[in-house]
Order: structure tokens, then C-alpha cells, then sequence
């Protein structure tokens, strides 16, 4: 059975320092929720309330509508991955893994065949009787999952579980976590300061700066409609656009940039930009085409030189001087034509409505 | 480097390392030597001196005493440090630091200023006796020396930093978050500790029990002094047969069975645990 977790203006001050300020946040039950944020955003303080290792200075923290705030942590029935497992090395694999039953006081017999099956789970039949040492790093994750998940835990709590191992190893594992939220229905509390990965896995992502919630949402929504400057830096690359409002209507602002008159399509959702005020768009590389001649009226355009270009086998990454300053974009290298290369003078075009509104919080 | 040494080098440092090797043989080994040969020489060639290790009653009680209070001292001594390597360690900032200070401090006393600043705490008429009377707790003095009671604190006292410094470097190593860990899997703190940290630091305070006891055995002017005479330790009975009643082929028959003993224990030991990482060689 799944728990919701709420937090309640909760607030962590480590003397002046804020690790966490007047953070309220609602994690449904059985969701996949991702806390991400650089290093030091007060991420893992987060979890680590949660999980009941830090105490908040101010505010509650709800378990499926409980107050467990001045809970310990062994009463709150949460299983935790840690950063670097800490996996009991004086025990076997077994041994780890009925650690939590054993406490219990689970019958012998059941503890056996629970530690067996959820060897299985996590893919290590047999591996039993091995130490923890023995093992490499992506079956001591396992390991890891497996004792956290063992008891049936009402919320699992994964701090950085991913950062230690390869790319490879980490994509499969990515892959077998959220096969088991799907199979296990439990909460799942996600800490990571890897972008792609919590893209890639959660149901939501939570976005952390500096001890307080940026922006919260579905990973396609929180790319494709950042609120702020923070938010589409940090989630993907973006080029960023300075401007000044020239005119604006209901659907449209015109801004001028660089010396160039541009276009934006205003979204009824996003933010509203104010008349002869700065503004600031964001713009995903991706959304940008290459030309060598000068677009139609109908889209947004500049000269540009390349002054880089790097294969990424399905993409080639551009970056090049333009009046805005230096911008990136994305093209396929799978289209025919002359691949683009350093020197060549293009343009750069993008849809009107291909820009986002950003908050400038730098 | 050393697959690439080449045999002159090698050979230099041979000659090098003769020297000292050369000094401990002729100033430490040899003269060692000569005097545990007396034990089977003198008065008579023979096992004479070892058959009243098995007959003479006093020399059995002077062997159950010194075991008694090495097991009392070691225990305890082991007790103490663990609290204050732990504390040492999980003190925020400067703190354990300082703490570690004072542990360390404690080695540029002399073990003879320590024993006399005991006596001075301790004796009847000594500080502790006389604020107890003024405040009307005891009538009497308490009988704090000449006894294993002084003998045991005077030593707990000396051999505490040789317990808590081995146990910091064993804790140290000891992975900050498997506490976390088992208190997250349900273990209340009690738990925790009995079942994950104190294995973990199992290694540490065998290694730190054995050089405690070893060193405990050894001990002479501790119990010379706290003892007063009254509570004999096997080193100031080897001394007296030594120094006093001139019977070399008891004191260093006793001598022997303390080496010997040393090195059996050592033996055993060496069954369970690496010694070489006991004594810091790896």
C-alpha cells in the first residue's frame, strides 16, 4: 500500500543558511516524483526529512494524511536507496536483505522465501551467499533496491541511486525502476541533479534552487514551458533572447533584439509581457532550422556564422555568432545535403510560437 | 620502482638496513638472550625454575592478580576509549579534534607524574578522602590505594589512549551511513548499533584489546606505586627477585613464561585477526 507525502511550509535553517525555505509540496500516492536541482539546492535536505534523518526547523510533514514530523525514521516504514548503497558489508546479499524482515520478526521460513523472491525482482537469482564487495556496482544497486523494498515499504526514497554507474548501466537501470514502479504501484522519491534522467523517468519532476520549489510539472510540460531562466537552463539547452517590447497585442508581441525585428505568438497560459519593458524568450535548439538563404516574413530569422560543429550521430550541435550573440541549434545529420561546418554563413529561422516567455530570476 | 631497482641499489640498501640490525642484535637481542638463558642455568642447568610456575602458591597469586587486573584494566580501558573514539568522531567540528587532543596530551606525562598525581588524589589523607570527610559523606578514609582498585584506575588511565586512538582509526573507516541505513529498515538506534556498528568495529577493538593487554602485563611502576607493596603485578616480582633477593633464575624463569605467554596469545590470536594490520604494518 502507497503513500501520499505532503509537506507543509517546511523550513531547515543550519544556522544562517537555509536549506530548505517554506518548501510546501503534495506527492500523490504511487506517483514518481523526481526532486531535481544543482548541487547544494537543498534537494537531499528535502528527502532527507522525508525519510526522517533531519528534522525541519519549521513546518509538517505528512504521510498519507498523518503528521509523522517528530516520527524516527524506523517507524515511518519508508525504504531508502542511498547514495553509495550502504549495503551492510559484513553481511552476505541474504543477509541484507532479511535485515529488515528479521526486525520484524518474520518466521524464518518466510524470510527465506521473500529474500528469494525478491532476488528474482531485481534480476540476481543465486547471488545469495555472495558479500557485498563481491558484487559490482550496478548489482550492488540492485542489492540495494531489493532491502528497500523488501518490507513493502509505503514510499520508496532513491538519493542520487543512479550517479556512480556508467551511462549504460544506468539507462538499464532506469528502465528497471520504473518496470517496478509500475508493477509495485509505491511512491517513489526520486533525488538527482541529472536532468536527462529525471526527464526520462519520472511521472513529475520537482524543480529545486536554493532551499525553495522553482517549478513543478511533467517533464514534457517543465521542457517545453519553463517559467523562468533557471528552469530552461538547467532542464535541456537553451538559447536565451534579450529584447525590448516594441508592440503588443492580445496574440502577438513584437520585440526588437540585436538590431532585428522579431515576432512572438503569445500562449494564453504563458506569461504576459509588459508594454516597452524588457523581455526575455527562451528557445530550445532543436526549434531552430539552418537555411542558406534568407526564410519568408512569416517566420523569425538571422544571419549567422558557424563557428562549431559537433556530431552527436543522430544530431549535429551548431553554435554560431548571430546579432543576438552566440546561439546553439540542433539539426539531424540524417537529412540529405552538405553537412553544415565551420565558417559557413546561414540562417537561422524559428516558428513564432517555437519561443517561450521566460522569468528572468538570475 | 622496485621492479626497476637494479642490484646495486639493492645491495646498498641491504648494507644500509645491516646497521641498525647489527645494533639491535649486539645492545637488545643478545643481551635478552643472556639473561633468559639463566633461567635453565642458574642456580642449577635445568627446569628447576620453571616447575614452581605449577608448585609455589605465591607465584600462582601473583600471576592470577596480574591476569585479573589486565582483564579488568583492558576491558575497561576498551569501554572508555570506544566512547571516546566515537564521540570523537561524531562530535561536529573542532570538537572531536579537541577531544582527540587531550587523549593525545596525555602521552607527554610520564607514567611515573601520573601515578604520583594519583596517590595525591587518592591516599587517606589525599584530596578525594579528605573533601568526602569535610562534607560528611564518609567518616573513615576510603582505601583507594595499596590496592587492585588504585592498581586498575592508575592503568585504565595510562592505557586509554592506546585503546581509543587504534578504535578512531577503525571507525573511521566505518561507512557514515549504514547507521541511516539500518534505522531507515526499521532498526530503533539501540538496534542499529548492536547490529551494524558494533560488528563493524569489531576488527578495532580486537586489535585495540590486544595492545592493551600486552602492554598491561607489562606494567611496573603503576602498580609499584598504586599497589604500595600490597598488590604485587608479575613485572615488580620479577624486579624484586632481580634487585633485591638476587634470585636471577626465578626472576628470569618468570620473564620467560611472560614472553612465551606474550607470544602464545599472540599465536592464537593470529587465527582470528591479521596481526599485521593489529600492529599497523599493512
Amino acid at each position: 500500500m502507497s503513500a501520499s507525502i505532503t509537506l507543509e511550509q517546511v523550513t531547515k535553517s543550519y544556522g544562517s543558511h537555509l536549506a530548505s525555505d517554506d518548501v510546501s509540496l503534495e506527492i500523490g500516492a504511487g506517483r514518481f516524483v523526481t526532486l531535481l536541482g544543482p548541487s547544494g539546492s537543498g534537494k537531499t535536505t528535502l528527502l532527507m526529512m522525508i525519510a526522517g534523518f533531519v528534522r525541519p526547523t519549521k513546518g509538517r510533514i505528512l504521510a498519507g494524511g498523518r503528521d509523522i514530523t517528530n516520527e524516527p525514521p524506523e517507524r515511518r516504514e519508508f525504504g531508502m536507496v542511498f547514495q553509495g548503497y550502504a549495503l551492510f558489508p559484513n553481511m552476505t546479499v541474504a543477509e541484507n536483505l532479511a535485515f529488515p524482515l528479521k526486525l520484524r520478526g518474520v518466521a524464518r521460513e518466510t524470510v527465506d522465501k521473500e529474500v528469494r523472491r525478491m532476488l528474482d525482482v531485481v534480476h540476481l537469482p543465486g547471488l545469495g551467499g555472495r558479500y557485498p564487495r563481491e558484487l559490482s556496482g550496478g548489482q550492488q544497486q540492485r542489492v540495494a533496491l531489493a532491502r528497500a523494498l523488501i518490507f513493502n515499504p509505503k514510499v520508496l526514497l532513491l538519493d542520487e541511486s543512479l550517479s556512480a554507474l556508467d551511462k549504460k548501466l544506468r539507462a538499464g537501470l532506469q528502465e528497471e525502476l520504473r518496470d517496478l514502479h509500475a508493477r509495485l504501484g509505491t511512491t517513489f522519491v526520486f533525488v538527482t541533479h541529472d536532468q536527462e534522467e529525471a526527464l526520462s523517468m519520472s511521472d513529475e519532476i520537482v524543480i529545486v534552487n536554493r532551499g525553495r520549489i522553482v517549478q513543478r510539472g511533467a517533464p514534457k510540460a517543465l521542457y517545453d514551458r519553463p517559467d523562468t531562466r533557471f528552469v530552461a537552463d538547467f532542464l535541456g539547452r537553451a538559447n536565451f533572447i534579450e529584447g525590448a517590447v516594441t508592440t503588443l497585442s492580445d496574440r502577438e508581441v513584437a520585440y526588437s533584439a540585436g538590431g532585428l525585428s522579431l515576432r512572438h505568438a503569445l500562449r494564453a497560459d504563458g506569461a504576459t509581457p509588459q508594454p516597452a519593458q524588457p523581455i526575455l524568450l527562451g528557445l530550445r535548439p532543436e526549434k531552430l532550422r539552418l537555411a542558406s538563404e534568407a526564410p519568408g516574413a512569416t517566420e523569425n530569422a538571422v544571419p549567422a556564422e558557424i563557428t562549431l560543429v559537433t556530431y552527436e550521430g543522430a544530431d549535429y550541435h551548431i553554435r554560431a555568432k548571430t546579432p543576438l550573440g552566440s546561439m546553439q541549434a540542433v539539426v539531424a545529420s540524417t537529412g540529405g545535403g552538405a553537412s553544415p561546418a565551420r565558417g559557413d554563413k546561414v540562417w537561422l529561422s524559428w516558428d513564432q510560437d517555437a519561443a517561450v516567455v521566460l522569468r528572468d530570476d538570475r | 620502482m622496485t621492479a626497476d631497482m637494479d642490484a646495486r641499489t639493492r645491495r646498498v640498501y641491504l648494507v644500509l638496513l645491516l646497521a641498525p640490525l647489527l645494533l639491535l642484535a649486539f645492545l637488545y637481542l643478545y643481551p635478552l638472550s643472556r639473561v633468559l638463558w639463566l633461567s635453565v642455568t642458574v642456580p642449577t642447568p635445568g627446569f628447576g625454575n620453571f616447575e614452581r610456575l605449577f608448585t609455589s602458591s605465591g607465584i600462582q597469586n601473583v600471576i592470577w592478580t596480574t591476569l585479573r587486573i589486565c582483564v579488568f584494566t583492558t576491558a575497561l580501558a576498551l569501554l572508555i576509549g570506544y566512547a571516546i573514539a566515537y564521540a570523537a568522531l561524531h562530535l561536529r567540528g573542532w570538537r572531536g579534534e579537541l577531544l582527540l587532543f587531550f587523549v593525545l596530551l596525555s602521552f607527554w606525562l610520564s607514567v611515573l607524574i601520573r601515578a604520583f598525581a594519583w596517590l595525591t588524589l587518592l591516599q587517606s589523607r589525599g584530596l578525594i578522602n579528605t573533601w568526602l570527610m569535610n562534607l560528611g559523606i564518609i567518616d573513615a578514609p576510603l582505601t583507594l590505594i595499596r590496592n587492585e582498585f588504585g592498581v586498575v584506575l592508575g592503568m585504565v588511565h595510562y592505557m586509554i589512549p592506546y585503546a581509543a586512538l587504534p578504535l578512531y582509526a577503525n571507525m573511521k573507516g566505518i561507512d557514515t551511513r549504514l547507521v541511516p541505513a539500518a534505522r531507515g529498515l526499521g532498526a530503533s538506534p539501540v538496534q542499529a548499533f548492536l547490529k551494524v556498528y558494533l560488528p563493524m568495529s569489531l576488527p578495532g577493538l580486537i586489535s585495540a584489546g590486544i595492545l592493551t593487554f600486552i602492554f598491561s602485563l607489562g606494567f611496573y611502576v603503576t602498580p609499584a606505586l598504586l599497589g604500595g607493596g600490597k598488590t604485587i603485578m608479575i613485572s615488580e616480582y620479577i624486579a624484586v627477585q632481580i634487585n633485591e633477593t638476587l634470585n636471577w633464575g626465578l626472576g628470569s624463569m618468570l620473564a620467560t613464561s611472560l614472553l612465551l605467554a606474550i607470544f602464545a596469545l599472540l599465536a592464537v590470536l593470529s587465527i582470528f585477526v591479521d596481526l599485521r594490520k593489529v600492529f599497523g604494518v599493512k
